[in-house]
C-alpha cells in the first residue's frame, strides 16, 4: 500500500480518493499456459546465430546482428537516469521464445484458441466485427507475429503491414535499406543489445502518395516468464503518403523483473506523415515494488524529406522502470516534429522519460508538451534535449513540461538539456510543478462533485493537451486507462 | 586527461616547494586543509566534457598550461594611480586591492568601521589562527573538482570580511582583484570569506580585472556566511581581459529570514566559469539570482546556479539574462532542488538568452527537482533574437539600425539591471554592457 | 432554512467563531457585515464544510439535516451553494463539463435523471446571457486566466445554474468596478425567490444598495453583536464600526 497520510491531504476521505487512485491493482494480470518454444537461458554468439537460423534471415542480417552483438559486448550500461533498479543479469534471460504452433496460418481458426482468449481480455480486435471497425492488428505475442489481419485490403494499396521477419523474407531490400538508418547498431547500450537479439516486431511501409485508410495497431504482450522482449518496429512512409500507428502494451504480473528492450524506427520522406501513439502499461510492480517491467526502449522517428512530419503521443501508466525518449531528427526543410506524453507514476514505479528534437532543416518546428504524475513513493522525471544545429535556420520549439503530485513521498524532476547553434531560432521552455490542491478540490466539492471525481477532473484537465492528440478510439482507452491506473472512474 | 594537464602535473608535484615559501602559514591549523585539498586534487582531477557538469565546457585548452604561482614570480607593479582607473567610476565605496590573489593593505582606502567589523586580508587570519577562520574557512563548501582542489590547496590570501551581530557597513565594500602579468603566465588564486551576523548588513562588489598581456588564470572561491535576517549583496563584475581564464566558485549558506542577492556580471575572459551556489537551510529565507551575461568574440561563458531549499517556507527568484554576438558560446545550468521538508517553497527561475550573430551559440539546462509537494516552482528558457517586429516599429520611426538595436537590447536587459540597487553602478554597467558589445550606447 | 445556534470554530486552534446564532427562512436575504478579521468568511466556509476549520461547539440544521454531519459534496447537493471570495482556477477542465458535472450529482442525489445535452445547452445560454458571460468563456476552463471581475461573474453564472436553496456570497463585491457590481448584482436579484434565500457576507454597504437585504447583521470578533434591518448598513457606512463596539462594551 502507498502511504498516503490524512494531514497530506487535509482530509481523511481526500487522503482515501487519493489512496484509491493510486493503489489499484494490475488489471491484465494472468497468464496464459501453451506451450512455448523457448531458448534456454543466456547469451552468446551462438544464441544471435540461432535467433537468426530460426527465422530463416538473410546472411547479411547475421552479419549486422553479429556486428551489434560484439560492439554491446564493449558497452557499458547507462547510469545516468534518474532511476534505481538491482543489476541486471543479462545472462539469466532467454532471448526467443515462441508459441509452438503449426508453421503456416490460413485463418483466424488456425490460430491457437487460448491465445485468441488472450487477444480477447486484451481487446485486441481480431474478430471480424472488430475488422469492420476499421482497425488492422499485428498482434505480436512473446516475440513472434501470430496473425495479421486486413493484409489483404492493405495490399492493395499497395501498404505493406506484417511483421519484420516476414518483411525479411518479402521485403529483404526494404528492410536492408531502412533498418538501423534511424538508430544504428551503435546507439545505445539498449538499442545495440536490441539489435543483436531482436525477435520480432512490426514492419510497415506506405507507397507514395497513400493516404492509409485506417488506423494500424499492434499489440505487444510479454508473456512467458523471464523472456526479454526485444522487438523491432520499422515504419517507412513514403513521399506524401500518411499513416496512424497506434501500439498498445500490456504484461501479466509476476514476481521477477522482466527486460523489455524495443526499438522503433520510423521514416518520412518528402511531405510524408506518421503519427505514432502509445498505450503503455506494462506490468508496474506491485504496491512494494516487487516484480514489474523493465522498459528500456529506444524510439526515433527521421523526418528526412521536406514538409514531414513524426507526431509521438505516448500515455504511459506502467512499467517498474522507464527509460525512454522518443525523439526526432528533423532533416528535411520545413519538417515538423512533435512529443505529447502523459506519464503516469505510482507506488515505487520510476520513470526518466521525455523527448529529443535534433533540428538539422530549416524552417523546422517542434513541440513537447509533457504531463508527469507523480503518486505514491515514485519518481517521475522529465528528460529532453532540443538541439538547433548550425544550418536550422528560422526554426522553432515550444516546450511545456507540467508536473503534477500527489501526496508526500513522491518526486518530480525536470532535466531539459537547450543546444543552441542558430541565431534566428526561437526556443521557448516552459516548466512548473504543483500539487493536486486542497483548494482545487474544496471548491469542486462545494459544486456537488465527489472528492474522488474531483481529483479525476483536476487530472484529466491536466492532462487534456495529451489526450486531444490521440486518435478517438484511443484516447478513450488512455482515459480509462488513467483511470484505472489512478482508480475508479474518470469524470 | 592527466597526460596533457601540465597544470595537475605542476600543482599535483610542487607542494613541497609552495609549502617552503609559504612564510609561517604551514604552521596554521588550516595547513591541513591544505594537504588534504592536494590529496583531493590527485583524486579528482581536472573535469572533462564527460563529466554532466562540465559537458558543454571543455577545459583541455586551460589545463595544458602550466601557470606559475604568484609567489614564485616577481611582484607585479601597481599604484594608486591605477587602482583609480580601475575602480568602478562614480560608484561611492571603500576599496580594497587583491593582486593576484594577495591583499595590498596600502593601495586599499578603507573607513574607519564601528567597533568589531573586521575588513582585512586573509592571510591575516589564517596567521592568527582567528576563531572565524577556524570556524567557516572551507566549511561551508565542499571541494568538487579539481579546480576547487587546487584553489583551496594553493591560496594564500584574499578578502575577509566580518560583520557582527546588528552592526551594518554602510558604504558598499568595492574589492578589485587585479589578475595577470606582463612577465609571466600567472595563476590567480584569490580565496575570499564574508561573514554576516545576526540582523547585519552589508553591500560588496567584487570588481575582477586583467593585467599585463600574458595568459593567466583567475581561479576563485569565495565563501558567504548569511547570518538570521542579515541582509547580503554581493554584486560581481567581471572584467577581465581576453588573455584569461576564469573560474570561480561562491557559496552561501543562508540561516532563518536572510536574504542574500548575487549580481553576476560577466563581461571578460576568454573562458568563463561560474558556479553559485546557495543553501536555504533554514525557514523565511529569500535567495535572488540575477544574472547578465554578455559574450563577444570567441569568448565561453558557463554559469551554473544551484538553489537548495532545504527548510519549508523560502523564496527563490532566478534571472539570467544573456547576449552572445560573433563566435561566442553560453552555458546556463540552473538547477532547483526542493528536499522533501521544504514544503511552502517558491521557486522561480528564468534563462533568456539573445544570439546577435549567426555563429554564437548557447546551451541551457534548466532543471528542477521536487522531493515535496506542496511547492510553487517554475522554470522558463528562451532563446531568440532581437524581436523583429519591435525592430521594425523603431526603424518605421525614423530610427537608425544602430540605435534601433541598441535600443532593443536595452530593453532585454533592462529588468536584470533595474534589479541594481546601487543608482551610479546601474549606470555603470550600462556603459559596460554597450561598450562591450561594441555597439552605441543609449 | 437554516438554523445556526451557538456556533464556535477554530483554525489552527485559534477561535475564530464565538457564538453565532442565526436563523434565515425562505425568501429572505441577509447581510453579514463586520471588520476584517471578525469572522465573515470562516463562517461562510464553515457552513460549506471547509475543512481547515474545526467546528468546536454548537449546531447547524439546514432544512432540518444536521448540516455539520455532512461532507462538502453532500451539503452542495443539499442546496447549499458558496460564491467564493477567491474563486479556483483548475486548468483543462472547461466551464460547461464542470457545470454539467456538478448539475448531473445533485440530479442523480434527488433522484433525477441526468440533464440532457440540448436542455443543459439552453440552460447555459439563458444562464449566460443574465450575467452578460460571454460564450468564449463557458468554453473556457474553469476561472483559468480570468480577470478577479470574471470570476466573480462566473460565481454568479454558476449560481444561477445551480438554482440552489441557499447562497452564501462571500464578499462577491470585492474589487469590483461598478459596472460589474451591478451585472453581479443583478445576477443575485434574479436568483432571488420566495423559495430560497441568501446569506451575503460584504465589508462594503454598497453591494447592499443593489441587493438590498432584509436583515443586517454585524459580526465582530467572532459574534453578531447588533442585527436590524437595512437600515444598519447606512448607520454602519456613516458611522463606522467603532460605535458598536462602543454599545458592546458599555451593555457589557
Amino acid at each position: 500500500m502507498a502511504e498516503v497520510r490524512a494531514e497530506d491531504f487535509g482530509s481523511e476521505e481526500q487522503a482515501k480518493a487519493v489512496e484509491d487512485l493510486t493503489t489499484s491493482e494490475y488489471k491484465w494480470g494472468w497468464e496464459t499456459e501453451i506451450e512455448q518454444d523457448t531458448f534456454p537461458k543466456g547469451l552468446n554468439e551462438d544464441v544471435v546465430r540461432g535467433i537468426s537460423r530460426k527465422k530463416n534471415e538473410p546472411e547479411w542480417m547475421l552479419e549486422w546482428r553479429l556486428k551489434a552483438y560484439r560492439h554491446w559486448l564493449t558497452m557499458e550500461e547507462p547510469k545516468w537516469p534518474k532511476v534505481k533498479y538491482p543489476e541486471i543479469d543479462y545472462q539469466a534471460y532467454s532471448y526467443y521464445s515462441a508459441p509452438k504452433e503449426k508453421p503456416e496460418l490460413e485463418s483466424l481458426d488456425e490460430v491457437d484458441p487460448e491465445l485468441l482468449k488472450t487477444f480477447e481480455k486484451l481487446g485486441i480486435p481480431l474478430e471480424e466485427q472488430k475488422k469492420l471497425a476499421g482497425v488492422a492488428v499485428d498482434a505480436v505475442f512473446d516475440s513472434v507475429s501470430v496473425t495479421t489481419t486486413f493484409k489483404e485490403t492493405l495490399a492493395e494499396k499497395g501498404i505493406i503491414f506484417c511483421s519484420i521477419s516476414e518483411a525479411l523474407q518479402e521485403h529483404p531490400e526494404l528492410v536492408k535499406k531502412y533498418i538501423g538508418s534511424v538508430v544504428p547498431y551503435t546507439d545505445n547500450y539498449f538499442a545495440t543489445l536490441n539489435s543483436a537479439v531482436f525477435s520480432d516486431g512490426s514492419f510497415v511501409y506506405i507507397p507514395k502518395g497513400v493516404r492509409c485508410p485506417m488506423e494500424l495497431s499492434t499489440y505487444f504482450r510479454i508473456n512467458a516468464m523471464d523472456t526479454g522482449q526485444f522487438e523491432r518496429t520499422l515504419i517507412i512512409a513514403d513521399e506524401g503518403s500518411y499513416v496512424s500507428y497506434l501500439e498498445g502494451c500490456t504484461a501479466p504480473m509476476r514476481d521477477t523483473n522482466q527486460l523489455h528492450a524495443a526499438v522503433v524506427e520510423l521514416v518520412t520522406l518528402d511531405n510524408a506523415e506518421i503519427k505514432y501513439s502509445t498505450v503503455q502499461n506494462w506490468y508496474p510492480g506491485d504496491s512494494e515494488g516487487k516484480g514489474g517491467i523493465y522498459n528500456f526502449v529506444t524510439k526515433r522517428g527521421a523526418c528526412r524529406g521536406v514538409n514531414s512530419k513524426i507526431s509521438w503521443t505516448q500515455v504511459e501508466t506502467g512499467s517498474a522502470v522507464t527509460w525512454k525518449y522518443p525523439g526526432c531528427i528533423l532533416q528535411g526543410d520545413n519538417s515538423v516534429g512533435e512529443f505529447y506524453s502523459v506519464a503516469v507514476t505510482n507506488n515505487h514505479q520510476q520513470a526518466d522519460t521525455g523527448t529529443k528534437m535534433i533540428h538539422i532543416g530549416k524552417n523546422t518546428k517542434s513541440t513537447i508538451i509533457s504531463k508527469g504524475i507523480s503518486a505514491g513513493r515514485s519518481d517521475n522525471s522529465y528528460r529532453g534535449l532540443v538541439k538547433i544545429g548550425k544550418k536550422a535556420d528560422n526554426s522553432r520549439n515550444f516546450s511545456q513540461c507540467d508536473s503534477m503530485l500527489m501526496g508526500s513521498n513522491c518526486g518530480a524532476h525536470t532535466f531539459p538539456y537547450i543546444e543552441v547553434d542558430n541565431e534566428s531560432a526561437m526556443v521557448e521552455h516552459e516548466a512548473t510543478t504543483s500539487k493536486v490542491g486542497e483548494d482545487q478540490i474544496f471548491y469542486l466539492n462545494q459544486r456537488g462533485i465527489s472528492t474522488e471525481d474531483a481529483v479525476n477532473m483536476i487530472v484529466n484537465g491536466f492532462c487534456k493537451e495529451v489526450f486531444n492528440e490521440l486518435p478517438m478510439e484511443f484516447a478513450v482507452e488512455a482515459q480509462k486507462l488513467l483511470a484505472i491506473s489512478l482508480e475508479g472512474s474518470v469524470g | 586527461m592527466p597526460a596533457e594537464s601540465n597544470l595537475l602535473k605542476k600543482y599535483t608535484e610542487g607542494f613541497a616547494a609552495f609549502e617552503e615559501k609559504l612564510n609561517g602559514q604551514s604552521e596554521t591549523s588550516f595547513h591541513k586543509v591544505r594537504n588534504e585539498a592536494l590529496n583531493k586534487l590527485a583524486e579528482l582531477q581536472f573535469p572533462t566534457v564527460k563529466n554532466e557538469e562540465w559537458k558543454y565546457t571543455n577545459v583541455s585548452g586551460l589545463v595544458k598550461n602550466d601557470f606559475e604561482h604568484p609567489l614564485n614570480i616577481e611582484t607585479v607593479d601597481i599604484d594608486a594611480a591605477l587602482i583609480e582607473k580601475l575602480r568602478i567610476d562614480d560608484v561611492d565605496s571603500d576599496i580594497l586591492v587583491v593582486v593576484n590573489g594577495s591583499f595590498n593593505k596600502e593601495l586599499s582606502v578603507l573607513s574607519d568601521y564601528p567597533d568589531g567589523i573586521i575588513v582585512d586580508s586573509l592571510a591575516n587570519q589564517i596567521k592568527n589562527n582567528s576563531e572565524l577562520t577556524e570556524k567557516y574557512l572551507s566549511k561551508l563548501t565542499k571541494i568538487e573538482n579539481g579546480f576547487n582542489a587546487l584553489n583551496t590547496a594553493y591560496s594564500t590570501d584574499g578578502v575577509f570580511i566580518y560583520v557582527p551581530d546588528n552592526k551594518v557597513i554602510e558604504k558598499p565594500l568595492q574589492v578589485i582583484f587585479i589578475n595577470g602579468s606582463s612577465e609571466n603566465e600567472v595563476i590567480s588564486l584569490p580565496r575570499n570569506l564574508i561573514i554576516a551576523g545576526k540582523n547585519s548588513q552589508v553591500s560588496i562588489i567584487a570588481n575582477y580585472v586583467g593585467y599585463g598581456e600574458k595568459e593567466y588564470f583567475t581561479n576563485t572561491i569565495t565563501e558567504v556566511y548569511s547570518g538570521a535576517n542579515s541582509v547580503v549583496d554581493l554584486y560581481k563584475v567581471q572584467n577581465e581581459n581576453e588573455n584569461a581564464y576564469h573560474i570561480d566558485k561562491t557559496e552561501v549558506y543562508q540561516n532563518r529570514d536572510s536574504v542574500f542577492s548575487h549580481y553576476n556580471m560577466s563581461f571578460g575572459g576568454k573562458l568563463v566559469r561560474n558556479d553559485i551556489n546557495s543553501t536555504l537551510d533554514d525557514e523565511n529565507i529569500t535567495t535572488n539570482y540575477y544574472g547578465l551575461y554578455l559574450g563577444s568574440n570567441k569568448q565561453h561563458i558557463d554559469n551554473h546556479t544551484f538553489v537548495n531549499h532545504a527548510k519549508p517556507n523560502c523564496e527563490s527568484n532566478e534571472l539570467y539574462k544573456g547576449i552572445l554576438d560573433d563566435q561566442s558560446r553560453g552555458v546556463f545550468n540552473g538547477k532547483i532542488w526542493v528536499e522533501k521538508d521544504a514544503q511552502k517553497t517558491n521557486a522561480y527561475q528564468s534563462n533568456k538568452t539573445i544570439l546577435l550573430s549567426k555563429e554564437a551559440s548557447i546551451d541551457t539546462k534548466p532543471q528542477l527537482e521536487i522531493y515535496a509537494d506542496d511547492v510553487k516552482c517554475s522554470h522558463g528558457a528562451t532563446i531568440g533574437h532581437l524581436d523583429d517586429q519591435a525592430y521594425f516599429y523603431i526603424r518605421s520611426r525614423g530610427v537608425s539600425p544602430e540605435i534601433a538595436k541598441s535600443m532593443l537590447i536595452r530593453a532585454f536587459i533592462d529588468d536584470v539591471v533595474e534589479e541594481v540597487k546601487i543608482d551610479n553602478l546601474k549606470e555603470q554597467l550600462n556603459h559596460m554592457i554597450f561598450e562591450h558589445l561594441h555597439r552605441v550606447e543609449i | 432554512m437554516i438554523s445556526i445556534k451557538d456556533l464556535h470554530a477554530t483554525i489552527d486552534g485559534k477561535e475564530i467563531l464565538r457564538g453565532i446564532n442565526l436563523e434565515v427562512k425562505a425568501g429572505e436575504v441577509h447581510a453579514i457585515m463586520g471588520p476584517n478579521g471578525s469572522g465573515k468568511s470562516t463562517l461562510a466556509n464553515v457552513l460549506a464544510g471547509h475543512e481547515a476549520f474545526e467546528v468546536t461547539k454548537g449546531e447547524v440544521f439546514f432544512e432540518g439535516e444536521d448540516l455539520l454531519e455532512q461532507s462538502p459534496d453532500e451539503r452542495a447537493r443539499e442546496g447549499l451553494f458558496l460564491a467564493f471570495q477567491y474563486p479556483i482556477e483548475i486548468p483543462g477542465v472547461t466551464n460547461a463539463t464542470f457545470l454539467k458535472a456538478a448539475i448531473n450529482e445533485i440530479r442523480k442525489h434527488h433522484g433525477q435523471d441526468e440533464i440532457s445535452p440540448k436542455e443543459f445547452l439552453d440552460l447555459m445560454k439563458e444562464k449566460a446571457k443574465k450575467v452578460g458571460m460571454d460564450d468564449s468563456l463557458i468554453s473556457r476552463s474553469v476561472n483559468a486566466g480570468f480577470s478577479g471581475g470574471e470570476k466573480k461573474r462566473n460565481e454568479i453564472f454558476q449560481l444561477l445554474m445551480l438554482n440552489p436553496k441557499l447562497a452564501l456570497l462571500d464578499e462577491t463585491d470585492s474589487g469590483l468596478d461598478i459596472d460589474a457590481l451591478k451585472v453581479v448584482s443583478n445576477g443575485v436579484n434574479t436568483y432571488r425567490s420566495e423559495k430560497n434565500a441568501s446569506i451575503v457576507v460584504t465589508h462594503y454597504q454598497r453591494l447592499l444598495e443593489y441587493i438590498v437585504p432584509d436583515y443586517v447583521h454585524v459580526l465582530y470578533k467572532g459574534r453578531i453583536i447588533k442585527s436590524g434591518g437595512k437600515e444598519l448598513a447606512l448607520q454602519l457606512e456613516e458611522k463606522g464600526y467603532d460605535w458598536i463596539k462602543e454599545e458592546q462594551v458599555e451593555t457589557v
